[in-house]
């Protein structure tokens, strides 16, 4: 599915990548407003780990760097701390920006499977669809496992002593494994999130999808 | 002092057996000093916080706050939300202000509303917690209540970044906010001056998902306080909370450095100088004892 709406989006917005990206990512349409003075980049708590501060980001953009920007790894280490948005001197929501490239990245089927916290991301959304609420506990043993068996017994040995202090000041239940908290009109709540993603989806289809509807 | 009312929404962290259990105890227990009447949304959901971007769009994430604030409209209507963590309270609000800023949006978002048969209609406007203390209450009135001043506890006020920003507390700076430092003084206690790192970020999420990174910032957060000669750290965000207080062991066998700093909420430290006990306080609930507390609770 997700090769499909790439493919059409490639098709429509050839050689326009600033347009695709104003038209489809949640608040794209700030990236025209760039001055690319870097403060973006020199607030970031991170910015030393990006291949691609915020600043470079929106420069790719308009660049037409496609595939760079949409697969990179750097927004997924965004904090959203908003030290980028408070500072940035056109009031970018360079955090958003951030957010909504990662979104629609992963809608393309582009984003890198590996980068540990579009895993994250991805789990904590799944665990608190599921419920209507977060469970740490799941969210946790389900993140320590996230690269395979092994690797995650290893990550659980390492992080025994930190789960003991929560458990011993109640602050983690065992009980939340199997039970968990949930809200109670979870059908009510599953169709509205199925009806908002339908909307979104139908927004990305009418721009993207005509070439492959035409 | 009348009552005052709220629409509480309490957030996934703050539920039984979760991270902050403790915040939201000794919330309660200064809610109850301060006359403040917290009615909880019933079937609140989970915001999806700051890190639920990836399988969730835009309109899913604003649908979900939406549902929270359109079942407060329908079962405590008039009233105010507020939200005592930092990532509901700052989803919360930035969804009113994208909804206000785009009707097609706010049209979808009810649409979406719908399936589960209700409707947002914008009534109340979304508190942090610190916001109603300080501003519905005042530092007067809150100093009133103290009945065993925090006296010669040195704290370094660390505001952390979602309570901050990009909303942040009427008033207060960006780079310096003052307000934690002066309820420190209002509870009889010592804030620590010049705290540079008060308003850095401990990484958020990607504590769990990128650990290595963010206890280099979390080094700093807390080596900053040690140098300001602060006893302990107090924060207004369950994640700087668990962050700063849970980490400090590893930190220590990977930096060589001897942390041992206890991390409280500003409600804890309003509960024991309001002369109520330990458990009230949640005080068994610090990783890192917060002894100094326990003392001046246990007069």
């Amino acid at each position: 599915m997700s090769e499909d709406i790439n493919v059409a989006q490639v098709e429509r917005y050839r050689n326009n990548f600033l347009k695709e990206v104003t038209d489809n990512v949640e608040e794209g349409e700030w990236v025209r407003m760039c001055m690319q003075c870097g403060v973006c980049s020199g607030s970031c708590p991170l910015g030393p780990y990006w291949d691609h501060p915020p600043q470079e980001i929106f420069m790719m953009i308009r660049a037409n760097k496609r595939d760079e920007v949409l697969s990179s790894t750097s927004m997924w280490m965004c904090t959203s701390c908003y030290n980028c948005i408070v500072r940035c001197p056109r009031e970018l929501p360079i955090t958003h920006i951030m957010h909504g490239l990662a979104h629609y990245a992963t809608r393309l089927g582009l984003a890198p499977k590996e980068q540990p916290t579009y895993k994250f991301s991805q789990r904590f959304w799944d665990n608190l669809v599921k419920k209507g609420r977060i469970n740490e506990l799941k969210l946790g043993v389900n993140l320590y496992f996230m690269n395979g068996f092994s690797e995650g017994v290893k990550t659980s040995l390492k992080m025994a002593p930190v789960g003991l202090g929560m458990l011993k000041t109640k602050r983690m239940s065992p009980m939340e494994m199997v039970g968990g908290h949930s809200i109670k009109d979870l059908k009510g709540f599953h169709a509205m999130l199925k009806k908002a993603e339908e909307l979104e989806s139908a927004r990305v289809d009418a721009k993207g999808g005509s070439a492959k509807n035409a | 002092m009348a009552t005052k009312e709220y629409s509480f929404y309490p957030g996934c962290s703050s539920q039984k057996g979760a991270s902050s259990s403790n915040y939201l105890k000794s919330v309660e227990s200064m809610c109850d000093t301060l006359d403040i009447s917290l009615n909880t949304i019933p079937d609140w959901n989970c915001c999806s916080a700051s890190i639920g971007y990836c399988g969730g769009g835009e309109l899913p994430r604003l649908a979900l706050s939406a549902r929270n604030l359109a079942l407060s409209e329908k079962h405590n209507p008039g009233q105010d939300v507020v939200a005592s963590c930092a990532a509901c309270w700052l989803a919360t609000r930035e969804t009113v202000e994208r909804l206000e800023d785009d009707s097609g949006l706010m049209a979808e978002t009810n649409t979406a509303l719908k399936e589960a048969g209700l409707e947002f209609k914008n009534e109340n406007k979304i508190r942090h917690m610190v916001e109603v203390i300080i501003e519905d209450v005042g530092y007067e009135e809150l100093g009133k209540h103290v009945v065993k001043p925090l006296e010669d506890i040195k704290i370094a006020g660390y505001v952390g970044c979602q309570t901050n920003r990009p909303f942040g507390i009427e008033g207060e700076s960006f780079e310096n906010p003052k307000y934690l430092d002066k309820l420190v003084e209002t509870l009889g206690g010592e804030p620590v001056e010049d705290y540079d790192k008060k308003v850095s970020c401990c990484g958020g999420a990607l504590a769990f998902s990128e650990p290595e990174k963010s206890q280099a910032l979390i080094k700093d957060i807390i080596e900053s306080a040690y140098d300001g000669g602060a006893e302990m750290i107090v924060t207004p965000c369950p994640v700087c909370q668990m962050n700063v207080e849970v980490y400090q062991d590893q930190i220590n066998a990977k930096y060589g450095t001897k942390f041992k700093m206890p991390v409280v909420y500003y409600s804890t430290l309003m509960t024991v100088a309001y002369g109520k006990s330990a458990k009230d306080a949640a005080l068994e609930g610090q990783v890192i004892p917060a002894t100094r507390l326990e003392e001046i609770a246990g007069k």
